[in-house]
């Protein structure tokens, strides 16, 4: 047993963290860390910049891809040494639609004119892409999904409606789980995997605001909308098992602890300037306690964490373990906005950004924790429900 | 970074585990916490046989030469299979004492003899009103010629009724809750002016009442400096703790299998209760539980220990989240477990009740939690830079 960092991996480190330090664009932090602090809306350029410039070196954009494919292949060590110092220097994180979602799909079940037309795209960050799988009817149970794509000669018609796509405000281009065959024996046998061009005339995109205001995910319409045969990955209602591919393929990060750790890191900053009983905040035993109580649960998760890449990396592969740390990497990640929140008191009260007020009021540090608060509700829902995680633990871990 | 065994640490794993299957199954267990004694000494014969009696002791004295990762190892077997010989007591505790303290005669002449199965020592530091503070200390140590006088009590000393020898914490000087002037003497268990007060413990373990009364230790017999015990005190516990809490990580472990496998058989309303999702629900949290638990064991295992405030810090972190997991795991267990998790026949709950001593020994979790809190939150500053930014 062993988790100290090898020399190489300390070099690794040094490497990244002299990159992040040259190359991060100071503009960039100011940009995104104002527009956060008033809960206004993100621009595509926020969201891509870091990653354009990390796709121009080393594939650092994909970390987990292989070098024949563009990416930097890092062994689990590195891929965790590599989220901790862009955590660490709070760089915006790279968007994992086409990174750590179609990508490897492509690359695994894709045809080589596939590959060539989207891989460089992704890679670089110059190709904005959203997912497509939720259906107002179709949550946790996707496999009922009813967006249909008929086969018109060298096209697929594809309608219906998808929901929840994630700034598909922004995308060049969707990943789709469509149905092909309504009749199959089973529901998840009828259904295909299919990339659609958002440019496509029949795509309409409308906003959904969420409860803190913002807007990152949308309806996804389809109206007779015409995608070539030759956007099928792999084979014709084959989806399922692309999907399911893509759901355990990239997980290491989905616990986001560097993230929680970093938060935990303010809170306690905060807590120290807010005062309560006439002390600073971070004295008070309640609060402390549950302080600490968020920093005991992240050191275990940062360990379990270790332990599923420490596996990884001796090629046993992540099972469906990777549940758990989605279950508990969002449960922290909740706690710990909650405990943001918390330690500002009055001034959680405050929603600016709107169109009613633009002024800034009340400590700095404190606009817009409720906000991220509520917004984090979702963290427990999306990616499959947490109850959703737990019976997949039960059936693929526990044998039940 | 790895967090694979050793090929020397398999073998220990495989060694101890093939112990508990061979010499502790379930009826051999119950008779020997039944027996008068509370422990066979047949089985420590072959702990020293084994080599099991030396694994954190130094080369040279006959030793392993082991860490805590190798005590983890035998702790964590020892909770799958509950074996209540009082090797924590022994091994970890006054042996890590010994080590840490002892002149090179003490080592030299009890190391060897502890391998070698031949004694047993425990160590008496509780006292009826110190709780889990180690600097509480009332019992007294008076030089009077060239020998001290020592009075006082000692509280649920384990292993003491078993143990050839006695390491007791007392006050050579300064008030109750000082830190310093504190001393260890290794007294013989049948010494006069020592009464020991043998019982058997709720989760069928041995401890004793200790009652010191004028007994008489020679100057020699003092391990360590005068007044100087008490850092050495507090390292060996934190490192007792880690082993206590690999025990209890073993524990959890057959909590967690046993009830899964338990929910799969029992049949009501007509099917086996594990298809209700409400049981599965719960069977996986008792494996998040699980998992955690084990995670930052190997956190505090492999942090360095040798560095005082990381030890501190990790140890308390460690037991603080462990005992919220023995909780969890335990109380899941006896409930999921139905009718047959509250009686003493069946398994289940004997394992639950050691869980549980386990979380109350060295210090429960809010007594580590509080460490830890006051290893980690003092003397925040605020930073004007990083403060001003939102929490996503």
């Amino acid at each position: 047993m062993d988790t100290a960092f090898s020399n190489e991996d300390l070099k690794f480190q040094s490497e990244i963290r002299d990159f992040i330090k040259t190359n991060y664009p100071r503009e960039l932090r100011d940009s995104i860390n104002s527009k956060r602090k008033l809960g206004k809306e993100l621009s595509r350029e926020d969201l891509t910049a870091w990653h354009k410039i990390l796709g121009k070196h080393n594939g650092w954009s994909a970390p987990s891809w292989p070098k024949q494919y563009g990416g930097a292949e890092f062994t689990p060590t590195q891929k965790y040494i590599f989220e901790q110092e862009c955590a660490k220097a709070e760089c915006q994180y790279i968007m994992p639609f086409g990174i750590n979602m179609v990508g490897p799909v492509i690359y695994t079940f894709g045809n080589e004119e596939q590959k060539t037309q989207h891989l460089p795209g992704i890679l670089s960050g110059e190709v904005f892409w959203c997912q497509g799988y939720s259906e107002p009817g179709s949550g946790s149970d996707l496999a009922s999904l009813k967006t249909s794509a008929v086969k018109e000669g060298d096209h697929y018609i594809v309608n219906g409606q998808k929901t929840w796509t994630t700034m598909a405000q922004y995308a060049d281009w969707i990943f789709c789980l469509v149905r092909t065959n309504p009749d199959a024996e089973k529901p998840q046998q009828g259904i295909s995997f299919l990339l659609i061009d958002m440019k496509t005339p029949g795509v309409t995109v409308r906003p959904i605001k969420l409860m803190d205001g913002s807007h990152e995910v949308n309806e996804t319409w389809f109206d007779n909308v015409k995608v070539p045969v030759e956007n099928l990955i792999g084979q014709e209602n084959m989806g399922w098992t692309y999907a399911k591919f893509l759901l355990a393929h990239e997980r290491s990060g989905i616990a986001g602890v560097a993230r929680s750790k970093k938060a935990i890191e303010r809170i306690k900053q905060i807590a120290s300037s807010e005062m309560s009983y006439g002390e600073p905040l971070i004295q008070d035993p309640a609060f402390k306690a549950k302080i600490a109580a968020a920093e005991l649960e992240l050191s275990a998760l940062e360990y379990t964490e270790l332990r599923t890449l420490a596996k990884d990396s001796a090629g046993k592969g992540p099972g469906p373990e990777s549940s758990l740390l989605k279950i508990k990497g969002t449960d922290i990640q909740q706690a710990v906005t909650e405990l943001a929140m918390e330690a500002v008191g009055y001034y959680a009260n405050p929603h600016l950004g709107t169109t009613l007020s633009n002024e800034y009021v009340g400590p700095d540090y404190a606009t817009n924790l409720s906000g991220t608060y509520f917004n984090f509700r979702k963290a427990s829902i999306y990616g499959g429900s947490n109850e959703i995680q737990r019976n997949i633990i039960a059936k693929m871990v526990l044998g039940l | 970074m790895n967090f694979d065994y050793t090929e020397e640490q398999t073998l220990l794993d495989n060694m101890v585990t093939s112990f508990v299957r061979d010499n502790y199954d379930w009826d051999t267990r119950c008779n020997i916490v039944k027996s008068e004694e509370g422990w066979k000494e047949e089985n420590w014969k072959q702990f020293a046989e084994l080599g099991l009696l030396g694994v954190p002791f130094d080369e040279a004295y006959g030793g392993l030469g082991g860490k805590s990762a190798d005590l983890m190892i035998v702790m964590e077997q020892f909770g799958k299979g509950l074996v209540v010989e009082p090797y924590l007591p022994t091994v970890v505790l006054a042996g890590g004492l010994i080590s840490k303290l002892g002149s090179e005669e003490q080592k030299n002449s009890i190391i060897p003899e502890i391998i070698s199965g031949n004694i047993r020592c425990a160590f008496a530091y509780a006292e009826p009103q110190s709780r889990f503070d180690l600097n509480d200390v009332k019992t007294s140590a008076v030089l009077n010629g060239d020998d001290y006088v020592l009075n006082g009590f000692k509280s649920v000393v384990f292993g003491a009724g078993m143990a050839s020898h006695l390491i007791i914490s007392a006050r050579t000087e300064g008030e109750q809750r000082s830190e310093s002037g504190i001393t260890l003497f290794i007294v013989d268990t049948k010494s006069e002016g020592l009464t020991l007060q043998n019982y058997p413990t709720i989760d069928e373990y041995r401890a004793s009442e200790v009652i010191i009364e004028n007994l008489k230790v020679s100057k020699d017999n003092i391990l360590g400096k005068v007044n100087m015990a008490y850092d050495a005190i507090e390292e060996i516990v934190d490192i007792s703790t880690i082993a206590a809490c690999s025990e209890a990580v073993g524990i959890l472990q057959v909590l967690k299998d046993s009830t899964t496998e338990y929910c799969k058989n029992r049949k009501q309303f007509g099917q086996s209760i594990a298809k209700n999702q409400v049981i599965q629900h719960r069977l996986v949290d008792m494996m998040i539980e699980y998992e955690q638990a084990k995670s930052i064991l190997y956190m505090a295992v492999t942090a360095d220990l040798s560095n005082s405030d990381e030890r501190r810090k990790a140890v308390s972190a460690a037991k603080a989240r462990i005992g919220k997991a023995i909780k969890f795991v335990g109380e899941s267990a006896i409930q999921l477990h139905g009718g047959m998790g509250v009686v003493d026949e069946y398994m289940v709950s004997h394992y639950f009740k050691r869980a549980t001593m386990i979380g109350v020994l060295f210090g429960n979790t809010d007594y580590h939690m509080k460490r830890y809190m006051t290893l980690t939150q003092s003397g925040i500053s605020s930073s004007d830079e990083a403060i001003s930014v939102s929490v996503t």
